[in-house]
């Protein structure tokens, strides 16, 4: 399903994120990428949904090569991304509801239909009772699970989480792994990408291990 | 297909709905950008308006070249006969009508409103006079049958009576370019002002841009509450615009009814027509629809990946 062959990604100024990494995940796997900070998780995860394209090698998702595509289609191919961001990035001006609506007006949907898919989204990650809750007024455990039900609410095919226990304590980081588990056994793709070896053990799946932008370990737990 | 369409109308009438509420959301910042465009707007269209009343005026005026042959004021009837057959015989004239002097004096005395001062002259000071009407329009041969009148016998005075309203028409029409190019400019003030309006908005809405972009948003869907903003925006200045010049146009008016009595005339500004203000409501609405469109094209070209 995601493919990537050599790639590297230098940033401008001559940092260099990745290291010719090579590897696949298949449909309906997960995958936890761990590592320490600054080792280019975040950037593997933005390579594969084409935030970020690479400088060398190929990124190829769905037969798509993300650095073939025309800038018009790029929208396209992240919407079968689900994405959970390291820091959110809700919107705080308007409520937990509008913030899981966002995805689907882009796709067009709206009125009952959206709502009632906003709800149950919300209703997964054990929001419902909160939907008109500015996301300030938000607990962190609760702003990640809003940011997940925003992420599934399109029912996309792949669900990409870039530290999503990150700021989260022991409790609602377990909460949290519980869920994308929950994600995964109903047949979605995860990627996560971790720091923390307690969650990618409690994942399970199989693990990339990423050191100073170069993959050195494949291994499946 | 259609599901496309109902998606297309959907999304439309979202953004139009998101660009209304924010419109209404800030009413002062709305009616002064609104004031800015509406007046900008109305000194091109007025002056425009303006103009090219007076250069209807002028070309009809101009439109039908006469040449006034004033006689001595000894002439006899047989000179001003032989005269008349001379100017019936030219090629170039189409028609003659003679002005007896005591006919024109007798015009002046009521047409004028002087009958008191004409009356107390001892003698008729006026002299006879023809109004010859010539063919085709052009210049050249009015100015050739003008010096040919003035050498013949008894021919006192020949005035081309067209030429004032030719330099009027001449005039006016650098005034209407001026007013084009005035036109231009301001339509070019109206998008920047927008631009800098929507790129203000963009601040404000730079996280939501982010999101929506990194989330599979397309770019006609970031752009699209903006362009609705930008054009009703701008339709709302043009509304203003045709406010501004018909209370202008009214003030004109009514101090004009009095002027043109005084010449026995009925001229009037005309207002704007229906069709005049449609294409001032269209062409308003688009100009900010382009001011959002660059504003919002540029940022997106920003934080496109590279």
């Amino acid at each position: 399903m995601i493919t990537l062959t050599h790639v590297t990604k230098r940033f401008p100024g001559g940092h260099e994120a990745l290291r010719d990494v090579s590897f696949s995940v298949k449909s309906g796997e997960l995958v936890t990428v761990v590592g320490r900070s600054g080792a280019g998780k975040t950037t593997l995860l933005k390579l594969m949904s084409a935030i970020e394209l690479p400088s060398t090698g190929n990124v190829v998702v769905s037969g798509q090569n993300t650095k073939a595509l025309r800038p018009a289609a790029v929208p396209y191919l992240r919407r079968k991304f689900g994405m959970v961001f390291q820091d959110y990035k809700l919107l705080f001006d308007r409520n937990a509801l509008d913030n899981v609506l966002l995805p689907l007006h882009i796709v067009g949907l709206d009125g009952r239909d959206a709502v009632r898919r906003g709800r149950a989204a919300l209703d997964k990650v054990g929001l419902l009772s909160r939907e008109k809750a500015m996301p300030v007024t938000l607990s962190g455990g609760e702003q990640q699970r809003l940011c997940i039900a925003r992420a599934v609410v399109n029912r996309p095919a792949v669900l990409l989480a870039d530290e999503p226990t990150g700021n989260l304590d022991e409790a609602y980081a377990r909460e949290i792994v519980e869920l994308f588990r929950s994600f995964h056994q109903v047949g979605t793709t995860v990627v996560i990408s971790t720091h923390d070896r307690a969650v990618q053990e409690r994942l399970a799946g199989r693990t990339l291990t990423l050191v100073d932008g170069a993959l050195t370990d494949s291994a499946h737990g | 297909m259609a599901e496309g369409l109902r998606v297309w109308a959907r999304q439309n009438g979202g953004a139009m709905r998101d660009a209304t509420r924010r419109l209404a959301r800030s009413p002062l910042a709305t009616l002064l950008n609104v004031v800015v465009i509406g007046v900008a707007l109305s000194l091109p269209v007025g002056l425009y308006l303006g103009l090219t009343e007076l250069q209807g005026v002028a070309r009809q005026l101009s439109s039908d070249p006469q040449l006034s042959l004033f006689l001595d004021r000894d002439a006899g009837s047989d000179q001003a006969r032989e005269i008349e057959e001379r100017l019936k015989r030219h090629p170039m004239v189409a028609s003659v009508r003679f002005v007896a002097k005591e006919r024109a004096l007798d015009d002046l005395k009521h047409g004028a409103g002087l009958a008191e001062v004409l009356g107390s002259l001892k003698e008729n000071p006026l002299p006879d006079a023809f109004v010859v009407t010539v063919k085709g329009n052009s210049p050249d041969a009015l100015e050739a049958l003008h010096e040919e009148a003035l050498a013949w016998p008894k021919v006192a005075h020949a005035q081309l009576d067209s030429e004032w309203a030719r330099k009027l028409d001449a005039v006016l029409r650098i005034g209407r370019m001026l007013a084009l190019l005035l036109g231009v400019l301001l339509a070019a003030g109206l998008v920047a002002v927008t631009f800098n309006t929507i790129r203000l908005q963009i601040l404000t809405r730079r996280d939501e841009i982010e999101v929506a972009k990194l989330i599979g948003a397309t770019d006609a869907f970031v752009r699209r509450p903006f362009l609705y903003f930008g054009g009703l925006q701008g339709l709302a200045g043009g509304l203003m615009a045709w406010a501004v010049v018909a209370g202008a146009l009214w003030f004109l008016n009514r101090e004009l009814a009095g002027l043109s009595a005084l010449y026995a005339s009925g001229f009037r500004l005309g207002s704007l027509s229906g069709e005049d203000a449609l294409v001032l409501f269209g062409v308003a609405a688009a100009l900010g629809w382009l001011g959002a469109w660059l504003s919002v094209s540029r940022y997106l070209w920003q934080v496109e990946p590279r």
